[in-house]
Parts: C-alpha cells; structure tokens; sequence
C-alpha cells in the first residue's frame, strides 16, 4: 500500500514536468505544425549553463533565471534564423532543420561541457518528507517542481486569455491570413511563441535535472514522454498535454517500480501506440477534422 | 548491336538497375583486392550504412515521412542475427541469418508502423523516436539474452571454400574473412538497390509519390492513403533489418551502445545530403557517413580536445551539413546535380524555364524530371 502510493506520488511530480514539456511542444505545434524534437536539447543546454554558472558560485537562483532567459532567448533565435526561412516551404523541412538542430546541440554540448554525467545541486530537500514515522515519496523539491510548474501554466493561462498579446498569439496560431489581414504581426507572434516554449522547455529541463544527473543526452526520453503525453492529450490542447503529462508520469512511474526501469521507454512506445491505434485524436477528441 | 543494347537500357528498367548492380559490385570487388583489412572494414561499414540510408530515403522522398528509429531497427535486425551466430556454433547459413533478421525487423517495423504510419502528422516521427530511445533499454532488461550492456558476440563462420578457390582462380590471391564480409555486404547493397529502385520506378513507388504530393488527390485516385504509407515504412524497416544484420556480421557485436540516437539521426543526414528519394545520393551519404569520422576526430584531437570530445566533432558536422543543405540546397547533392543537367538541357532545347525552378524548389525530390512540369502541392499547404 505504501510502496502504491509511493510510485503514484513520484509518478505525479515527474508527470508535471512531462506535462510542461508536453506544453512546449503543443504550444508550438499550434502555430506552426512542427513537433520541435530539439525542445530537448535546446533545455539540455541551458540547464547546462544553469550547471556552469552554479558551479562558478553563483546561488542555484541565478542558475535557475538564467536557463529560462537562455531558453526564451534561444527560442526566439531559432525561429528567425532556421524556422522561418522555410516557413512557406513543405513541413518536412522545417522537421528536418529542427533534427539538425538537434545533433548540432547534442554534439556542441558535448564538445563544451563533456560527456560526462554531472550532478545538479537542488535547493530543497531531495529526501522524502516524514508522515506519521514512515517517508513518503513527496520531497521538498518535488513540491517546488509541481509548485514551478503549476505557475508558469497559471500565467501563461492569463497571457494567453486576459492580455492583447496572448489574443493576438492566439489569432496568428488559428489562422495566419487573417490575422495578417487584422494587423497582427504574425511572424513577431510565431517568434514569441516560439521563445515562451523554449521557456517552458528549459524549466522543465532544469527541473528533472534537479538532484539528479545531467549529461548531453539526459533529456532525449524526456522528449518522447512529453510527445507521448502531448499526443496523448490530441497535440492540439494545452489542458489535454497537462492531463496527458500527469496520466503518462503515473503511469510510466508504475512501470518503473513494478516491472524495472529499463523498460520506461517501451512502456511508453506502448502507450503511444495503444493512443495512435484506438483514439489517434487524443482521448478527448470529439469529432474527426482534417486539414486539406 | 550496340542499338539493340541502347534500347534494351532504354526500355527495361530491370535490366538498367540489374547491369549498374552488377557493374558496381565488379568496381567493388575489384577495389577489394587492392586495399588492406582495415578498408575492407570500412567498406562494410559504408554498405550497411548505404543499405539503412537506401531504405530511409525512400520513406522520406518518396513518401514524405520520417523515421527517427532506423537505428533501433538495424539494433533488432543486429540482435537477431547474433542471437542466430552465438559463440562456437555458427553452423546457421548466413542467407537464412539475413532472411530471418529482415522478417523480424519487418514485424517490429509493421507494428510500429501499423499504429503510426498511416496517420498524416508527426506520428510516424515521434513512434520512431520513441523506438530509438526504448530499443536499448530492451537489451538492459533481459540482460541474460541479449547481453546487457557488453552486448553479444557474434561469431562468423570461415570462408567457404568455393569463394576462395574463386577468389584464388580469378585474382591469385588469398580472400581475408573481412574482404569476404565486405563482399557479402555489397552484395546485400546490391540486391536491396535495385528491389528499392524497382519499386520506386513502378505502381508502388507512383502510389507513394502520388501520397506525398497530393493526400485528396490521391485518395480521390482510388489509393488508400493508410495503406500506403504503412507498406513505404515497412519495406524501409526492412530495408533497416538487412543492414542490422550486416553490422553484426561487420562488426562482429551487437550492442546498445552502437545503436544510439545519433545513429538514427545521422542517418537521416546521409539521407538529407544525398537528395531526398536518391538512392545514388543515399550511397554517397553513407560514404561520409563511414570516411568523414576519422578525418574530422583527427582533426580535433590535433587541435587539442580529449578523445572523447574530438568524437563528437563527426556529429557536430553532420548536424550543420543537414542545416545548410535544407537552408540552401534542399535537393542535396543529388538532386542539385540533376537541376542543373535539367536546367541545361532546357536551356539546349530553348524549353521554358519553371521545369528546373520547382525542381529546386521543393523538398528536394529528383525523382523524376516529368514530375516536375506538373503543378504539384506540397504537404500541409493548401490547395
């Protein structure tokens, strides 16, 4: 009974985070129908420059700001410089600028930082809190990481219902001729939306990291759990990518403490391909639509 | 005789794929006798990886998708073909070997595809990366089988005699068992070339293309999209399964740690230089694929970075080269090469020029000149 509710507390903090990568990539698939696999190296480097900095003496906080800026600011950059030069091109290219993308970072981090696995200091407590003389699974950070979590979702609900910028974000995503047609700078959109996933990508980077080890390829299955989660929610939806995020951490969680970890991946393969074959809308697709 | 012979080239697309076949496993065989084991090697290494890249090319160019997990493919056809040539008994013919590491492959491929393939999206690539990260988590996990983390052995059998008395009557020499493996795995290159360019050339390959170019025009034309794109992903994992099969018998290993991410990735960028849908272009890539390596960790070692670090330049370069060619050149080698002879062929007949204009202009998609007059719609844009 402990060891159940243990493997579900553990599975809902790691399912935060696969839901704010799940986000990343929903957030720019809505604009621009690119799934950017190189989320994952994009927050990889930056929570590498987070590590860099910490270990220079700087106090994890720095660190911590630093990778979200670096994040925005490498979002922001690679929609001008790769994504939008073939924008009016087939999808296919677009893809495969962002695979580029991601072998050049994967191979840039390794040259700059090494290969080797390195240790990310967290600022809370990593040991399990004391409950009635038995430890459960909740850590202090791993209540700070559904805590971060929770509120960049919260504000970026607001940005993206309450302001100007997030109704004009909005327009540029659902359809790029009219909203050019209404004055909405849609290319200054698409950048934005790039930059405000990037920086999601990069907090959800830094918070796995947190406690734990990083190398260049730490968050290559990040990367396919976020996918699974966001498919799992129809690619389309913020709230399905947050609900897919957490279902899949549960899941995946249970996988790791009964079966072993090794098979996390395949598990979530598994799951992925049960979505795809029964409901390849999402489980909360309604009616079938397609783009012509 | 020599118009008789013009036409035969001209009319049998069989025949024309069988004699290049042919011709180039004769350069191949006679490259073999002048160069040392570790080229030999090399070679293997570059048919494999031409075999994987011959596959993912007609997936990509002429289907239009992405697979990201060819690596984990090749590591299923690897393990299989191990697991048929464990130590000290290696008594299994090699062709069932290959024969048997292909169908298996093919059924990962068809499940996985199955499920993936026929939805238009990034289905296809997210499954794939999916497979890429899980596969070696598989060979962790039943460590007992398949060897865990060092892996499994594979133990090739000797020469047969009639390659080298062969070998011996024809040349005078002796043949190594790494010319040999070589020999083995060109000719494997061959056989899957000229079946992937029969395809292509064919009602199958018209289908694939047809998918690609058009989704409402295609479907309107009778062809099930689904289907389509299922069997395109299939005969690339296939195709994947062969070239596993070859690396274990090349390298004489299966293990997690040769088939990585980057793998399937890099394969993507032989693919991506090459010309998207070229298989000539795909072989080209794999040729960097094997020889740039050692040149470019030369370098960087020479330029003062650790071992380990000067190993990752190779991928470094891959990723910026796939960069440049989509930004500047999206045909690649191939098809920026068949533009020009187009372009210059037009400018010869005084044709109008747009034929050569969409040829560039597109994916990179050479596959055919004629396609190219007809207006045709890209994927995602509307029409």
């Amino acid at each position: 009974m402990q060891q159940l509710l243990n493997t579900a507390l553990g599975g809902l903090t790691l399912g935060m985070v696969y839901a704010a990568f799940a986000l990343a990539l929903v957030l720019i698939f809505r604009s621009t129908r690119i799934v950017n696999f190189a989320q994952a190296p994009m927050a990889m480097v930056t929570t590498f420059i987070a590590l860099t900095l910490i270990d220079a003496g700087y106090s994890y906080w720095i660190g911590f700001a630093a990778a979200l800026l670096a994040g925005l600011v490498l979002g922001a950059v690679v929609e001008r410089v790769l994504i939008r030069p073939v924008e009016d091109k087939p999808e296919i290219n677009a893809v495969i600028l962002t695979l580029g993308l991601f072998i050049v970072l994967h191979a840039l981090a390794a040259v700059v930082f090494g290969n080797a696995y390195r240790s990310f200091p967290a600022p809370f407590g990593i040991r399990g809190f004391e409950v009635g003389g038995s430890t459960i699974a909740l850590t202090g950070f791993g209540v700070f990481t559904i805590g971060a979590v929770v509120v960049v979702m919260a504000l970026l609900v607001a940005l993206f219902r309450f302001t100007d910028v997030g109704l004009r974000m909005r327009a540029a995503a659902y359809n790029q001729e009219v909203a050019r047609l209404l004055g909405v700078r849609v290319g200054r959109m698409l950048t934005l939306g790039w930059a405000l996933a990037a920086l999601v990508g990069s907090l959800a980077g830094i918070l796995i990291a947190g406690g734990s080890l990083v190398h260049p390829g730490y968050m290559d299955s990040v990367v396919v759990y976020g996918f699974v989660a966001a498919v799992l929610g129809g690619l389309e939806s913020p709230i399905g990518a947050v609900v897919g995020g957490l279902t899949l951490g549960v899941s995946l969680s249970f996988v790791s403490g009964y079966v072993g970890s090794e098979l996390v991946a395949l598990a979530a393969l598994g799951i992925l391909m049960l979505v795809l074959t029964l409901r390849p809308g999402g489980l909360f697709s309604q009616a079938a639509e397609r783009r012509v | 005789m020599p118009a008789k012979l013009q036409r035969l080239w001209r009319d049998s697309v069989l025949g024309r794929h069988v004699l290049v076949a042919l011709v180039g496993l004769l350069v191949v065989l006679l490259l073999l006798e002048t160069v040392n084991d570790f080229r030999a090697i090399q070679l293997s290494s570059m048919a494999y990886l031409g075999i994987a890249a011959g596959g993912l090319t007609i997936l990509t160019g002429l289907n239009g998708q992405i697979s990201l997990g060819h690596g984990a493919l090749m590591a299923i056809g690897a393990y299989t073909a191990a697991l048929m040539l464990p130590d000290r008994d290696a008594s299994t013919p090699l062709p069932l070997v290959v024969l048997v590491s292909v169908l298996v492959t093919l059924a990962v491929g068809t499940a996985v595809g199955a499920a993936a393939a026929r939805l238009h999206g990034p289905y296809l690539a997210g499954a794939t990366l999916a497979l890429a990260v899980a596969v070696p988590g598989i060979a962790l996990y039943f460590g007992e089988t398949l060897g865990g983390e060092q892996g499994l052995r594979v133990s090739m059998p000797d020469v047969p005699v009639w390659a080298l008395d062969a070998e011996y009557l024809l040349t005078g020499t002796e043949m190594t068992r790494s010319g040999w493996v070589a020999l083995m795995a060109w000719t494997t290159l061959a056989v899957t070339y000229v079946l992937l360019a029969n395809l292509s050339r064919g009602r199958v390959g018209r289908r694939w293309r047809a998918v690609r170019d058009g989704e409402v025009s295609a479907e309107l034309a009778g062809i099930r999209l689904g289907r389509s794109r299922v069997s395109a992903f299939m005969v690339s994992a296939a195709a994947a399964g062969a070239a596993g099969a070859m690396l274990a018998f090349t390298v004489r290993l299966a293990a997690p740690s040769g088939f990585t991410l980057t793998l399937s990735l890099t394969l993507l960028t032989a693919v991506v230089l090459g010309g998207l849908g070229s298989l000539g272009g795909a072989l080209v890539g794999a040729a960097l694929l094997t020889f740039l390596p050692p040149f470019v960790t030369s370098v960087g070692s020479d330029a003062g970075l650790s071992d380990l670090r000067a190993a990752e330049l190779a991928p470094l370069v891959y990723g910026l080269v796939m960069i440049a060619v989509i930004l500047l050149a999206p045909a690649g080698i191939a098809g920026s090469f068949r533009a020009w002879r187009i372009r210059r062929q037009a400018r010869v007949a005084v044709a109008p020029a747009p034929v050569a204009a969409s040829a560039t202009g597109t994916t990179g998609t050479p596959d055919s000149p004629t396609r190219s007059t007809v207006p045709t719609s890209s994927k995602g844009t509307p029409t």
